[in-house]
């Protein structure tokens, strides 16, 4: 136990470092996952197919294969293409996109759940669409979305560690270092899953419980 | 399209579809692995020790919030720490079959919780055995609630086998990497990747809608889903 101290004297600032990546890749990847989510769950709903189409598209092919592969794919086969991404770029951004198309059905399954007579109330206080879907459909459907989207945010948290592959100095490349430097497997790899622990268990959830609460207050108060 | 080359398509097409039948292999036996922990571990939440309970509850829980590839790394690296060496192939199934294990469970556990009290009453008054309660009453009703779970977790294992390239196994990810460092070119082996995957698992998430529907209407129920 005393050399696990000694262990974390010496390695604690580049796991407070890597912590410090990772919360960082977390926090971009949440605001690109809700901005996409948003756009491709509002998209699928359009009425008219050509709109529904590239949300269809970006849905199914970001859901359908593996975030390691998206993020390679990005950051080394986009460069061909002319776009090239730095490491911390195209790891957040992948990561973001990835969860996104996963937050774009929540985005549809709450909205198609808020009961019809909504519609029809503010329809009948004559509402335009876009006023209706502001002030009485969307905040009862974000409501309804928040549990599972608590869930996709530590998913998401989880999916940064992947960053490390592509060489961002994140937790998990700072634990893989500090392994292969001293060899201490267990002592290098289990602080960095406490850490990640950590993290999910006493800083989102309790976010996220928080923010529902809070919503649900002001829904309740009108 | 930019620099596309087909004929060297074609000559890495095999070697990526020889990985792709390891890949499939990890994801199978990962999810027997998984089937099987992610039961003792729904089961062993449901018994009268507490602290069993706890325990369970909570390792659940932290397998549940931590990365999976992280914990790939610590099974393959903590055994030779120790003086027990695994093989890449064995740490991974352990990593990745634990990790979903967690997931199953907490399916396991919302199947089993979905059956109303009042089934598991009657079966006490009618003298029913535990076995004929859980074969015969609980777990038929238990099985449309469970089966999308079950479903998405099996898409979701094979889309999460590219990890196990992280400590060495041959998996379609892994030959892709290889390729790209043999040849320098990128673009082909990634992408033919992400094409297999999208070829993979898109029928197989139509097929378990399918089969879901199928399941409530054998049993009685109505159908989830439109035609898709």
């Amino acid at each position: 136990m005393a050399s696990y101290l000694e262990f974390l004297q010496i390695y604690a600032p580049r796991f407070l470092d890597g912590t410090i990546i990772t919360l960082q890749q977390t926090a971009l990847g949440i605001l690109l996952a809700v901005l996409v989510a948003l756009v491709a769950g509002f998209m699928k709903m359009a009425p008219v197919f050509p709109v529904r189409l590239p949300a269809i598209v970006y849905i199914e092919i970001f859901r359908g294969t593996s975030l390691l592969v998206q993020m390679y794919w990005l950051f080394f086969v986009l460069p061909l293409f002319g776009v090239t991404l730095d490491k911390f770029s195209a790891g957040f951004i992948a990561v973001g996109l990835n969860l996104g198309a996963y937050g774009a059905e929540l985005v549809r399954g709450g909205v198609q759940s808020v009961r019809r007579g909504q519609y029809e109330a503010a329809t009948a206080l004559s509402m335009s669409p876009f006023t209706r879907m502001r002030r009485i459909i969307f905040p009862q459907a974000l409501l309804n979305m928040l549990p599972p989207w608590g869930n996709l945010i530590i998913e998401l948290l989880k999916a940064t560690a992947l960053v490390a592959l592509i060489s961002v100095t994140d937790l998990m490349f700072e634990s893989k270092q500090i392994n292969a430097s001293t060899f201490m497997s267990a002592q290098a790899f289990g602080t960095a899953l406490i850490i990640y622990y950590v993290i999910a268990r006493f800083i989102l959830t309790p976010g996220m419980r928080g923010l529902e609460k809070r919503l649900s207050r002001k829904l309740s108060i009108g | 399209m930019f620099d596309w080359k087909w004929g060297f398509t074609f000559e890495i097409l095999p070697r990526l579809l020889e990985a792709t039948l390891n890949t499939l292999i990890a994801a199978g036996l990962g999810y027997l692995i998984a089937l099987v922990i992610g039961l003792v571990f729904a089961l062993a939440q449901r018994t009268p020790f507490r602290l069993l309970t706890f325990v369970v509850r909570e390792f659940v829980e932290f397998i549940r919030s931590t990365p999976l590839v992280l914990q790939i790394f610590f099974v393959f690296y903590v055994g030779p720490q120790f003086g027990v060496r695994l093989s890449p192939w064995t740490s991974g199934m352990i990593a990745i079959g634990l990790h979903y294990a967690a997931y199953l469970s907490e399916v396991y556990r919302a199947g089993l919780d979905s059956v109303p009290k009042g089934q598991w009453e009657a079966c006490t008054s009618l003298g029913l055995s535990i076995q004929r309660t859980y074969f015969k009453i609980i777990i038929p009703q238990a099985i449309p609630t469970v089966i999308p779970g079950f479903g998405n977790y099996l898409v979701g294992i094979f889309k999460d086998t590219p990890m196990l390239s992280v400590i060495g196994v041959m998996e379609l990810f892994h030959a892709a990497t290889s390729i790209g460092a043999e040849t320098y070119r990128f673009l082909e082996p990634y992408t033919l990747v992400g094409a297999i995957f999208l070829v993979i698992s898109l029928p197989a998430a139509m097929f378990m809608r399918r089969f879901e529907d199928w399941v409530r209407v054998s049993l009685g129920m109505k159908k989830l889903h439109a035609k898709d």
